[in-house]
């Protein structure tokens, strides 16, 4: 709202003026500049997250706890859930992938600058709108995966059984992921053209980074993933909203509906929410081991193999919803099937570091954390496959377990493995070393204290989603070690924190290409310049960069190139000189569109239409204005944007 | 991109020779198939779940016939203003864009006669999960024919502020706004097809 | 040197894991915990367990011949600082398509018992020989039925050893009140799972469906369950009790459960009828009490002080205190509870007991 206040005084359709200063964030079209905002949004969802998850083990340490109420319990593990998926996990890997993407390939920028800038704003509005619903009386309380009917509950008169406002709590959820469904959408369609569209002579699909590829699998999958989950909200929103019969049983509705759509995207997510991390720690493993990817082709189409097949395993999250045998017996094989890429990976990667001279740095060290925690959630994820043995571990704490194996020691590892590579990068500057191993070997034993057990609690009966619990189940002892876990991690995160606090302020200088890296983006300065390449580097080979360092490959051992050896590579560049290069101007309307989203929902969820309405205009009106805004401002202003 | 609209030929300077605005509206679409995909599959399976409130029967075939006539015209129309456009032609472009727009609203107030005829007649969007199915499916394309005559009337107006002229980057977007339109339209010839012509029991 | 103690660091995080690892197949020492999955006492769970018994040692030869070629690796291929550089291998075909295909060798041979096994459970048990149970998840409570028998329970049911239990998992039940007419079940059921581990896996409770399991106990014995698919405030308190006797007893039992409620002849526990008919037959049904009209929207009580434990099988049926508390405010005792609070205004104090003698003489 305030937002329109601040239309520019130059005239309503002019573009901002390239500045300095923290306005300049606000409108910044450039893909650096928004890969560094999407990654301090999501971390700060991270904590958010992290916090959530440490009040609800608090009340799990030990048996009959009364730390929290079941409702306030039930709104933290759902919000821990939405949380970590969808505003840290996800959106720090958009962080990357946009920060990365167009210095990898090459390219000056994404596609579609302010539609960037757009996917950023949004996905920021759909979290406040999110976490607004604790102003309002309650947040989400029944599950991530919310599955029907317990949604359509509503405040019943003799207690409330699920408590609050429900519908409310519902519209919430429904309303809050769409927006971040929009967010998503707009950043796939954005990276897909990028990265098909915008790579740099020579730099063909077999030469693309592993990174550029995985992501662009996720793009895909986010692309044909989000419309799915989008229509089973949409017809929650109208369930709860306007009293649709979707999911209700006496008009007709089918209940089971909703698990189907729900994991018809909810597994390709799994994968969008993985496949970042696996294309980091392709990146990462080859430059600290000093070779080459084993495999580069295997780890490419295993990694597209699973984008396929991660499309055919849904129902393997409804083993005991009553499928029958067919069924389960089909996505039984399907989701066996699927670890046959997963595990052509792993022993890839352990192919990558045989025979290397790795150099423990802490990003390496958290890349092979991830490949050593994954396997242990990869191995588990094969036990549920295994669908009648899956009846006794479904729901039960052996799943926490498992995903938390997978998400935390494959996502989150990867992409903590991530900050540590790139932050030079980014800033010009390194992490401090010390404490960033210090983050490493904490967080891998209070990852380990903290899930570990989960694997026993499950198989001793332990079922997930529940606030308390009985003594004298053999549940105690290992409830009380995984709390201490988690607050170990918790130490290990503030770390970083401090870690990162310090080293922006002052890290260690870091010169265009510190780690001796192979990929194209080390080519650049430190932090790249807004335009990202003086020249558009010629690509010539896979590790372009290493080759333009060292000569000799095909399993040789490598020989230093003369410095200025390597000129005649930049002679094919395409003759840009930074001077000349004009970036798109930033722009007001996607940071006023996005402020017209969340309006719009607080409408419908508090039933003042003139809000949504006014939130509704808002989007239409800025939409016009994006489309009437000039190219440019006549006066070119590139020079001075990177003050 | 800076160098795009430099370059004379449509898509000089990509990996595809695609316009980007164009390789990006046809990820969308892609996209959009999903959504639409759903919806259809989710009215199909709830055919038989009209509780006690009307079913299929309900529908007027004739008059739907009719808008979806309509709606089929304004493709062509759609496909002038193109012409137009490329050749230079700013006139007749507005008069087939607005033409292509009106036809467009004219399908959107067949929608509504029709919606207030089943309220009418008994059947709304809380009757049972068929109804719900119906309405949401029908008015989530709805919404879509009414973004696509928003666009197409931004277009007209920005026709005459020189925003759209005749350049090459004024025809990828009216290019573009017309791969969303014919796309629309493709769904809606497949939602007349499922929901009104299909007899129910060849779905069930 | 910081190397050094990294190995350690990382071998001693490595036989963590695999302890863990150990101590969730030490099947010995677990079986004391009454939810154990590991832990079958009867041959449904048995076959779920030898399939855990087929994959668990494999995932743990993976994931100990993975871990310890990363150990290997990380301990053999340090940068030893005199600036050498490695081979620049690319690949080898013929490693990868060895991981390729060796995985999927492995795992269709999990998959053949797998497959199999899903059939096999998917069978009903013959007709004649199976003891038919309907079972309604509830917020927060379970509703058995024995329907041949005619009668309900709820929370604990009894069954005979060596017998098969085919559950009928009733997502749109309608019963019969005592006068005939039809008693629709209130249409705001949500997903419940029945699980009592130790017996059988869980299988989820579907509003608007029908879903089958079937579940058999070997030994005499209280097995626990749980509800496994969140349904609200007290998912947590919703649990299972299930007693395996021997066919006499469980034959004796049923003649028991079969009978309707006596009324007490005179003095506390008569009185307590009378306030059982003023305020509690429009939720709860008691057979044979003269007000009975057969709701079900709480538990059957007609047997009440057969069980041990009451309000999802959380609290003691014997402790009169718990009971009084529960009558005064459910929802305080157990989250989300659907039964109103009951207070001095509308049972005083004296009806309170009356109310709770007369529920200790329905046995």
């Amino acid at each position: 709202m305030t937002a329109v206040a601040d239309t520019p005084s130059k005239g309503l359709l002019s573009r901002p003026g390239a500045s300095s200063g923290w306005t300049s964030w606000l409108t910044t079209v450039d893909h650096k500049k928004i890969g560094i905002m999407y990654f301090a949004a999501a971390l700060i969802f991270f904590l958010v997250g992290g916090l959530e998850a440490l009040l609800m083990r608090a009340q799990l340490s030990t048996a009959n706890a009364s730390v929290l109420s079941a409702d306030a319990y039930n709104q933290l593990f759902t919000m821990h859930g939405l949380t970590m998926i969808f505003f840290a996990i996800m959106p720090m890997s958009a962080a990357f992938f946009n920060y990365l993407l167009p210095l990898m390939i090459g390219a000056r920028d994404v596609a579609f600058p302010r539609l960037n800038a757009l996917s950023l704003w949004v996905f920021i509005a759909a979290g406040i709108f999110l976490y607004s619903s604790w102003l309002f009386g309650g947040a989400p309380d029944t599950t991530w995966v919310n599955y029907a009917p317990v949604q359509e509950v509503g405040p019943d008169p003799a207690g409330l059984t699920l408590g609050g406002d429900h519908d409310q709590r519902m519209l919430f959820y429904s309303l809050g992921l769409q927006i971040a469904g929009i967010a998503s959408l707009a950043s796939a369609i954005n990276l897909i053209v990028t990265v098909l569209n915008m790579r740099a002579p020579g730099l063909t699909f077999m030469r693309m980074p592993v990174f550029v590829w995985m992501s662009l699998v996720v793009q895909f999958l986010i692309l044909f993933a989000m419309p799915v989950i989008g229509v089973a909200l949409w017809q929650l929103m109208f369930d709860v909203g306007f009293d649709g019969n979707f999911f209700r049983v006496d008009a007709g509705g089918q209940p089971i509906l909703w698990q189907h759509l729900f994991w018809l995207f909810g597994h390709p997510e799994v994968y969008i929410l993985i496949l970042p991390a696996f294309g980091i720690v392709s990146e990462i493993l080859p430059t600290f081991a000093r070779k080459p990817l084993f495999g580069y082709a295997a780890i490419v189409f295993s990694g597209i193999a699973i984008g396929f097949m991660g499309w055919g395993v849904w129902a393997h999250h409804m083993f005991t919803s009553g499928l029958g045998p067919v069924a389960n017996a089909a996505f039984g094989l399907s989701t066996m099937f699927i670890a046959v890429p997963t595990g052509i990976k792993i022993f890839n990667w352990v192919g990558t570091m045989w025979g290397g001279r790795m150099r423990f740095s802490p990003p390496m060290l958290f890349a092979i954390g991830l490949v050593a925690m994954f396997t242990i959630g990869g191995l588990s994820g094969v036990t549920h496959a295994v669908v009648p043995s899956d009846a006794q571990q479904h729901d039960t704490y052996y799943v926490v377990a498992h995903f938390h194996y997978v998400l935390f020691g494959g996502a989150i590892f990867g992409l903590f493995a991530g900050v540590y590579y790139w932050f030079p990068k980014a800033f010009g500057k390194f992490l401090n070393d010390r404490l960033g191993k210090t983050h490493f070997w904490l967080q891998l034993i209070g990852f380990n204290l903290a899930f570990g057990p989960q694997h026993v609690l499950g198989l001793n009966g332990m079922p997930r989603r529940y606030y308390t619990y009985p003594s004298g189940m053999g549940w105690d002892m290992w409830n009380m070690v995984s709390t201490i876990g988690a607050f170990i991690i918790a130490l290990s995160v503030l770390i970083f924190v401090v870690n990162l606090v310090k080293s922006v302020r002052s890290g260690e200088q870091a010169d265009a290409d510190p780690w001796d890296a192979r990929t194209i983006e080390w080519l650049s300065a430190s932090p790249p310049p807004p335009h990202n390449y003086d020249e558009v580097p010629v690509v010539t080979s896979r590790d372009e960069a290493w080759h333009r360092k060292y000569a000799g490959g095909g399993g040789e051992v490598p020989r230093p190139v003369p410095a200025g050896a390597s000129a005649d590579h930049a002679e094919h560049g395409e003759e840009h000189h930074g001077e000349h290069i004009h970036m798109p101007d930033p722009s007001y309307w996607p940071l006023i569109l996005a402020a017209g989203l969340p309006l719009a929902a607080w409408g419908v969820v508090t039933g003042l239409w003139a809000l949504s309405g006014i939130g509704l205009g808002i989007v239409l009106l800025s939409a016009f204005g994006w489309a009437m805004e000039p190219e440019s401002e006549p006066e070119p202003h590139a020079e001075s944007e990177h003050a | 991109m800076a160098t795009d609209t430099e370059s004379a030929a449509p898509g000089a300077g990509t990996n595809f020779g695609v316009p980007n605005e164009k390789m990006g509206m046809w990820a969308f679409l892609g996209s959009e198939c999903l959504f639409f995909g759903a919806f259809i599959s989710v009215y199909v399976l709830y055919l038989g779940g009209t509780g006690d409130g009307p079913g299929p029967a309900i529908f007027d075939i004739p008059f739907t016939s009719v808008s979806t006539f309509v709606l089929l015209m304004s493709s062509l129309a759609m496909v002038m203003a193109l012409a137009a456009i490329q050749d230079g032609d700013m006139r007749r472009f507005r008069t087939w864009t607005l033409g292509t727009a009106l036809m467009g609203l004219t399908f959107l107030s067949g929608q509504v006669y029709e919606y207030t005829v089943f309220v009418e007649e008994g059947m709304g969007l809380t009757t049972s999960a068929f109804s719900t199915a119906f309405f949401v499916l029908t008015s989530f394309h709805g919404v879509h024919v009414s973004i696509g005559v928003l666009m197409l009337g931004a277009l007209w107006f920005m026709s005459f502020t020189g925003r759209i002229d005749t350049s090459q980057r004024s025809q990828t977007a009216v290019e573009n706004i017309g791969l969303y339109w014919h796309f629309v339209d493709i769904i809606w010839i497949l939602i007349f097809t499922v929901v009104y012509l299909i007899p129910v029991d060849l779905l069930t | 040197m910081a190397g050094h103690r990294k190995a350690i660091l990382a071998r001693t995080v490595v036989i963590g894991a695999l302890a863990l690892g150990l101590a969730a197949c030490g099947r010995t020492e677990m079986s004391e915990y009454p939810l154990d999955a590991l832990s079958p006492n009867g041959p449904i769970a048995e076959e779920l367990d030898r399939l855990w018994q087929i994959v668990f040692p494999i995932a743990v030869g993976v994931f100990v011949l993975v871990e310890g070629l990363i150990l290997i690796a990380v301990l053999k291929f340090r940068d030893r600082g005199d600036g050498d550089l490695p081979h620049q291998v690319e690949g080898n075909t013929r490693l990868e398509i060895l991981w390729t295909i060796i995985p999927a060798v492995i795992l269709a041979g999990i998959a053949v018992p797998t497959v199999g096994t899903i059939f096999e459970l998917s069978e009903a048990p013959a007709k004649e020989e199976r003891v038919e149970v309907e079972v309604v998840g509830k917020q927060f409570f379970w509703q058995f039925e024995y329907v041949n028998e005619g009668f309900f329970t709820a929370n604990e049911m009894v069954v005979p050893t060596d017998t098969p239990v085919y559950l009928h998992l009733e997502g749109d039940p309608v019963y019969k009140g005592p006068d005939g007419r039809e008693i629709q079940e209130a249409s705001d059921l949500v997903l419940h799972s029945f699980w009592v581990p130790r017996l059988a896996g869980k299988t989820d409770f579907v509003p608007g469906a029908d879903r089958y399991m079937t579940l058999q106990a070997s030994q005499e014995g209280t097995y626990l369950g749980n509800c496994a698919e969140f349904c609200g405030l007290s998912h947590a308190n919703m649990r299972i009790r299930v007693r395996a006797v021997s066919q006499q007893e469980y034959e004796e039992w049923v003649a028991q459960q079969a009978k309707p409620a006596a009324s007490p002849p005179e003095g506390p526990a008569a009185r307590g009828e009378e306030i059982f008919g003023a305020n509690c037959v429009t939720c709860h049904a008691v057979k044979g009490h003269p007000d009975n009209v057969g709701q079900r929207t709480g538990p059957d009580l007609t047997h009440f002080n057969s069980r041990t434990r009451f309000a999802g099988a959380i609290f003691d049926v014997e402790d009169t205190q718990q009971l009084r508390a529960w009558i005064r405010n459910p929802p305080a005792e157990k989250p989300g509870a659907q039964m109103p609070p009951f207070g001095p205004d509308q049972i005083s104090q004296g009806e309170l007991d009356a109310l709770i003698q007369y529920l200790h003489t329905l046995d």
